[in-house]
């Protein structure tokens, strides 16, 4: 029976590991870095991660608007997200999401956002390419900046920012407006390629009939610096190195993604496809305080009746299984830190259900252990048989809980239905671990119970409630 | 020992009154308003809207101001307190909503806006159809699971056949019970409601699974035993655990429908009744088709079923 000090002890760290990451506490840093891996931020696991619904915000299925039969122009839904990410990012909001969903929609979801009309039609807007003249003013890529052809671009910003509407942004020149010398419309073609030493560059080609200003304007300032500005937010600040007639390229130290969503943003300043809103909702932020609340409330009262339905009808084992409940908790939460899980509304449900399913597991081996014992097998003998004889039907249920949630997840994901998904993915996760705690966890208790204090169980039928 | 699968014919009749309501509710509804069930906005496309308000406000002449902006088929009323006014109305857009929202701020004050929802008619149509095939998918791909799982025994297929029939009870049920409660309380099937059916589905079907388990092994241990008194045997083998798990089950629900809240409300409400149509039809739907298929008949009168048995059963 050594072993199963191993796995007791095996368990506890195990718990403890789980623990230590469940709790609202700072996390070490490798832990947070770990869990993004190739990215140069950490995660922050303190908190859960909370859906829309308990949250408050606001989330937007998109779709293109163009007529179904037709087909969508290749890549198209693609730079559209880019495009929209940036402007979502421009919010000001805390993690904000764009997530494609099948070939014409895409999600957008806004967490905590205060005006969600204006906000959606900030992202549908088009917005407008310029090249722009700095006269030797050192302007950097994201800051912003007044153009002639949008002299108000900064004021807008700025009243935004105050109202809380949008994010701080660079701003170096507040009072001064530069000169546009070209807008987006004498772009042909702009594709991101890789020159004879593979360095990203972006290659454009200009519509014949502006080329002349163009060219006149190039040969003029080689050598210095053009701004390619989208909505008063400079993109890209290049050299001129030589008279651009009809075509040139951009060089400088990209990184494939940096060169490619540039080219998308040069060629679509506006978006490449119209976006139309076919399903919006928000939830406000009281509401979901308020659902938070009250599944907290659910959470302690079922819990707790659970707990003493247990040990009332199973005495000892009962409290081992409650204490093997505890871990599964304490297991999922981390779970949920870990994957990460969003946590909704029908979430917290799947996840109270699968402890649900847990609970029954052991319900199913306790049954069978009494019924071995009132047969009149040993202690011993009881406990075992009472395990493997219950294992094909939790196996069994459980399994076929599984192939339930999958279908459930299957259906949320393709059709928007993100409700939907969140229940199957705290289900599945819940009846995996359950399959975990409630089997495994308990019986190494059992076990560990029978070796030290068997002989004292044997005489008090009372500890077991049979 | 008990008599249970011999007396069938009481059982199926109890499950028909429970499936009936449904039935008629949906022949009346498809006849009336053109689909099986009550649809909410998930499906049919439309507006919800839910406003908190700081003094209480009358839902009637809330609901005044859409009738007034045109949008004559709104239905307005109470959630959880007498400031909190719910509005259901056609899809809209956000051009329309400043409109309302102007118009209702100017009557009632301002207020908090706690969910707004606006889905098209299309999305709609496209969710309720998937739902449907979710449905589908998931009954042949646990079929397929228990047949599987039961092939040691002789025709697992029935099993497997016996535990569809049982989940098709417990969804008309939940079709039953939300009929009644469109007539008594205006609820609608949503996407909630969906979701609570099919966790339904995969309780109905580990509840079967527990007896047929039992089945399963009692048929290898007392072998020539005729199935009707192996089904029986472990119907009350199991029964303990029926009831104590079903008791557990329904102190958490419970719990959640009471504290949990106007949103998972009928979410809940739905899984406590399939839940206990659940663990009905494991015993008195599944385990006697199971035998019913083995004798060849369905509906026999208890008296002969048992005296038949016992001409065939050893003594």
């Amino acid at each position: 029976m050594r072993n199963q000090y191993v796995f007791v002890v095996l368990i506890l760290i195990l718990f403890a590991g789980s623990l230590f990451v469940a709790l609202p506490i700072d996390h070490p840093l490798w832990l947070e870095e770990g869990l993004a891996p190739g990215v140069d931020t950490q995660r922050d696991i303190r908190e859960l991660t909370l859906g829309l619904d308990l949250k408050g915000g606001t989330q937007v299925l998109l779709e293109a608007e163009i007529s179904e039969d037709q087909p969508l122009p290749e890549d198209a839904l693609n730079s559209a997200k880019i495009i929209v990410e940036q402007r979502v990012n421009g919010l000001g909001l805390a993690e904000p999401t764009v997530q494609l969903q099948g070939e014409r929609r895409m999600i957008v979801e806004l967490p905590g956002v205060k005006n969600p009309d204006q906000a959606i039609e900030t992202i549908r807007s088009t917005g407008q390419l310029e090249f722009v003249d700095l006269g030797g003013q050192p302007v950097r890529p994201d800051d912003f900046i007044n153009t002639t052809n949008r002299p108000e671009a900064v004021l807008a910003l700025q009243e935004a920012i105050i109202a809380g509407e949008a994010a701080p942004q660079s701003i170096p020149f507040p009072d001064e407006t530069f000169e546009t010398i070209m807008t987006g419309d004498i772009l042909q073609a702009v594709v991101a390629t890789q020159d004879e030493y593979s360095f990203w560059q972006i290659q454009f080609d200009l519509k014949g009939e502006s080329s002349g200003d163009f060219f006149t304007y190039t040969r003029d300032n080689i050598g210095e610096v053009l701004a390619i500005v989208l909505d008063g937010r400079v993109l890209s600040t290049p050299v001129i190195n030589a008279a651009i007639n009809d075509n040139g390229v951009i060089t400088g130290d990209f990184s494939q993604d940096e060169a490619e969503s540039l080219a998308i943003q040069m060629r679509y300043g506006a978006l490449p496809i119209p976006l139309e809103v076919v399903d919006v909702r928000t939830i406000g932020a009281s509401l979901g305080q308020d659902s938070i609340d009250r599944s907290l409330q659910a959470g302690i009262v079922g819990g707790a009746l659970v707990l003493l339905f247990m040990v009332l009808l199973y005495r000892l084992p009962g409290l081992l299984a409650t204490v093997a409940l505890a871990i599964y908790v304490t297991l999922n939460l981390a779970m949920y830190k870990l994957m990460p899980v969003t946590l909704t509304l029908p979430g917290i449900a799947g996840f109270i259900l699968s402890i649900g399913m847990a609970v029954d597991a052991n319900i199913l081996i306790f049954e069978r252990m009494k019924e071995e014992l009132r047969s009149g097998r040993s202690l011993r003998l009881a406990v075992e048989t009472g395990f493997s004889r219950a294992w094909p039907a939790i196996r069994d249920g459980n399994l076929s809980t599984l192939i339930s949630c999958a279908v459930l997840y299957w259906f949320g994901n393709n059709f928007g239905a993100s409700v939907v998904k969140g229940f199957a993915i705290t289900l599945s996760v819940g009846v995996l671990l359950s399959m975990f705690t409630a089997v495994f966890v308990t019986r190494t208790f059992m076990r560990g119970f029978l070796s030290t204090q068997g002989e004292r169980l044997l005489g008090s039928r009372g500890l077991l409630g049979y | 020992m008990y008599r249970l699968v011999e007396r069938r014919r009481l059982w199926f009749l109890i499950s028909l009154l429970g499936i009936l309501p449904g039935i008629l509710f949906m022949i009346w509804n498809i006849s009336s308003a053109g689909t099986l069930l009550p649809l909410s906005i998930d499906y049919t496309g439309g507006t919800q809207w839910e406003m908190r308000f700081s003094e209480p406000v009358a839902p009637t002449a809330l609901g005044s101001v859409f009738v007034e902006a045109g949008f004559t088929d709104t239905k307005a009323f109470l959630v959880d307190d007498e400031r909190t006014v719910q509005v259901k109305f056609k899809n809209i857009d956000m051009a329309q909503k400043e409109v309302i929202e102007q118009a209702i701020v100017e009557r009632f004050g301002e207020f908090d806006e706690r969910l707004y929802r606006s889905i098209g008619p299309a999305i709609g149509a496209e969710v309720s159809q998937a739902a449907l095939l979710a449905v589908i998918a998931a009954s042949v791909l646990i079929l397929a699971y228990i047949a599987l799982a039961f092939r040691e025994i002789s025709h697992p297929f029935r099993y497997g056949v016996a535990a569809i029939a049982a989940l098709v009870h417990d969804v008309l049920i939940t079709v039953s019970f939300l009929s009644i409660m469109n007539l008594v309380l205006g609820w609608e099937l949503d996407a909630l409601f969906l979701t609570a059916t099919l966790t339904v589905i995969g309780f109905s079907v580990n509840d079967t699974i527990v007896i047929f388990d039992r089945i399963r092994e009692n048929l290898r241990r007392h072998r020539g035993e005729p199935l009707a008194m192996v089904a029986n045997r472990s119907i009350i083998e199991t029964a303990q655990r029926s009831i104590a798990t079903q008791v557990t089950a329904l102190l958490v629900l419970a719990a959640i429908l009471i504290f949990g809240g106007s949103t998972l409300r009928i979410f809940m409400a739905t899984l406590i009744v399939g839940l206990v149509s659940g663990t009905y039809s494991s015993i008195f739907t599944a385990t006697p088709l199971v035998v019913a298929w083995e004798e060849g008949s369905f509906l026999p009168k208890a008296s002969k079923a048992v005296r038949a048995r016992e001409q065939t059963a050893p003594a």
